[in-house]
């Protein structure tokens, strides 16, 4: 799972660092993403994982960071 | 954090806050409002008395010595100063918007005594957040704050900065640091002395010229701690833009009002003439009134939208508002031109010469400033993008 969140984070991130190798819990907005870019990494992990975020998931805290978009697609995978 | 954002509303001897503002926009804004327009000056007389009265801190929390003004009263009182003159309004609207900003971002010590001190010298707040070199976009930043041993300093080409040289201090937007991304933003008070603007060029523009908006170039040190505390991309999305839409609608509404006015003395005055024939413009003016309300009932309930959920920022962050608020803009900066339109149309040429007491060239002209001030495109595209992922819900 982290191995397709990071290869969407290297692909629609446009962080500045290397997406492959940035911390579980680096501040991913911190790094670069922009809201614009996080829509777009928010798109595509709905298409990687087939799931769709709810509402109350799509605010900026559930993007960012690898560790809490895990959590978020964890969550929305079980429901 | 209630504690900072109460919204009662405290009525003194002279009235609520919306009541002296509209005094205010009755007495003193409309006798100079047409001065202010063509020579494109500061509209001096209309600050200072909004600052007689204490009202530049109209939104500062009582605890603070503020009035506690709601975001309700305030709109209402941009509301008239609109009507009366439009440069004068934006001016209130755009400090408002910052004192906003600092209101509820604004934690450190030095920060909350600095509102203090706002609240008892009456201070004029301006804003630098567009840049030369971001496209506009107002979410990145070229510049960057430099802090070292405690101290900030900030070097900031603004291609436009409001009342910059009638300003008391300006709040700038700038990377957190010169390793920070374009995005990663803060916002930090620049304040004399240690604050230098620079003109660059003229405000040389149709409308809202009272407004007196050149280009700067911001130079400015001081303690770190000036630096507001929440990310600029937070407080952006939680009160600076939502407080910019929603006051901006009330002063273009004020706008609308105005000529909505004229026409209606206009089509009275026709009816006069011929008892028991209803002038041909009546029906448009039906038309149009019918439009006013849309516009003053989007404004009222966008300041309720805004209100019912001002102090719970995972509401504020949500999707479903920013799309609300952004949507809010670009109505709004339509409506105000859609009316002044029909109002001219109604009062024919009366509207269109400028020597009849039904002449709507400063309307007309203000009322296009609406749609171009963060162009409605790029507001749309943004709202294209969130509607990408928003669930309707």
């Amino acid at each position: 799972m982290d191995e397709t969140i990071r290869t969407v984070l290297a692909e629609h991130g446009r962080l500045a660092t290397d997406a492959n190798t940035i911390d579980d819990n680096a501040d991913l907005f911190a790094a670069g993403m922009t809201s614009h870019a996080s829509v777009n990494v928010m798109l595509a992990l709905e298409d990687a994982f087939d799931i769709e975020f709810s509402e109350q998931m799509l605010k900026k805290s559930t993007f960012e960071s690898i560790a809490s978009i895990r959590a978020g697609v964890v969550e929305m995978a079980g429901s | 954090m209630t504690s900072i954002t109460e919204t009662t509303a405290p009525v003194s001897e002279s009235g609520g806050v919306a009541q002296q503002m509209e005094r205010i926009a009755e007495e003193v804004a409309a006798p100079a409002a047409d001065e202010v327009d063509v020579t494109g000056r500061f509209p001096a007389e209309t600050i200072d008395a909004l600052r007689a009265d204490g009202l530049l801190s109209a939104m500062v929390p009582e605890a603070f010595g503020g009035r506690g003004a709601s975001v309700a009263e305030v709109s209402e009182g941009l509301v008239a100063l609109g009507r009366h003159c439009a440069s004068s309004a934006m001016v209130v609207a755009m400090h408002h918007i910052q004192v906003a900003c600092l209101v509820r971002h604004g934690r450190s010590p030095l920060l909350r005594d600095y509102l203090v001190e706002l609240v008892e010298r009456q201070y004029l707040l301006a804003s630098a957040t567009t840049e030369v070199g971001t496209g506009g976009d107002v979410g990145s930043s070229v510049c960057a704050v430099d802090v070292a041993g405690g101290t900030f300093r900030l070097e900031k080409q603004a291609p436009v900065i409001s009342y910059g040289q009638f300003a008391d201090a300006v709040l700038a937007t700038a990377r957190r640091s010169a390793e920070s991304p374009e995005n990663d933003q803060v916002l930090v008070v620049c304040r004399p002395p240690e604050l230098e603007l620079e003109q660059v060029g003229e405000w040389k523009a149709i409308g809202f010229r009272g407004t007196c908006s050149p280009g700067f170039i911001l130079r400015a040190a001081g303690d770190a701690a000036l630096i507001l505390d929440d990310p600029y991309a937070d407080l952006s999305t939680r009160t600076m833009l939502p407080m910019a839409h929603i006051l901006w609608s009330s002063l273009w509404l004020g706008i609308a009002t105005a000529t909505l006015d004229r026409a209606r003395r206009f089509v009275q005055s026709e009816a006069r003439k011929r008892p028991g024939m209803t002038p041909a413009a009546a029906l448009r003016l039906a038309d149009t009134t019918a439009l006013h309300q849309q516009f003053t009932d989007l404004v009222r309930a966008s300041v309720d939208r805004y209100q019912q959920i001002q102090d719970d920022p995972d509401r504020l962050s949500a999707l479903g508002f920013a799309v609300a608020m952004n949507s809010l803009k670009v109505s709004a900066s339509t409506l105000v031109v859609d009316v002044v339109r029909q109002c001219m149309v109604i009062c024919g040429l009366a509207s269109y010469r400028t020597d009849t007491p039904y002449c709507m060239g400063r309307h007309l002209r203000d009322s296009m400033g609406a749609c171009l001030m963060v162009n409605n495109d790029r507001i749309m595209a943004n709202n294209a993008q969130l509607l990408l992922v928003h669930r309707g819900e």
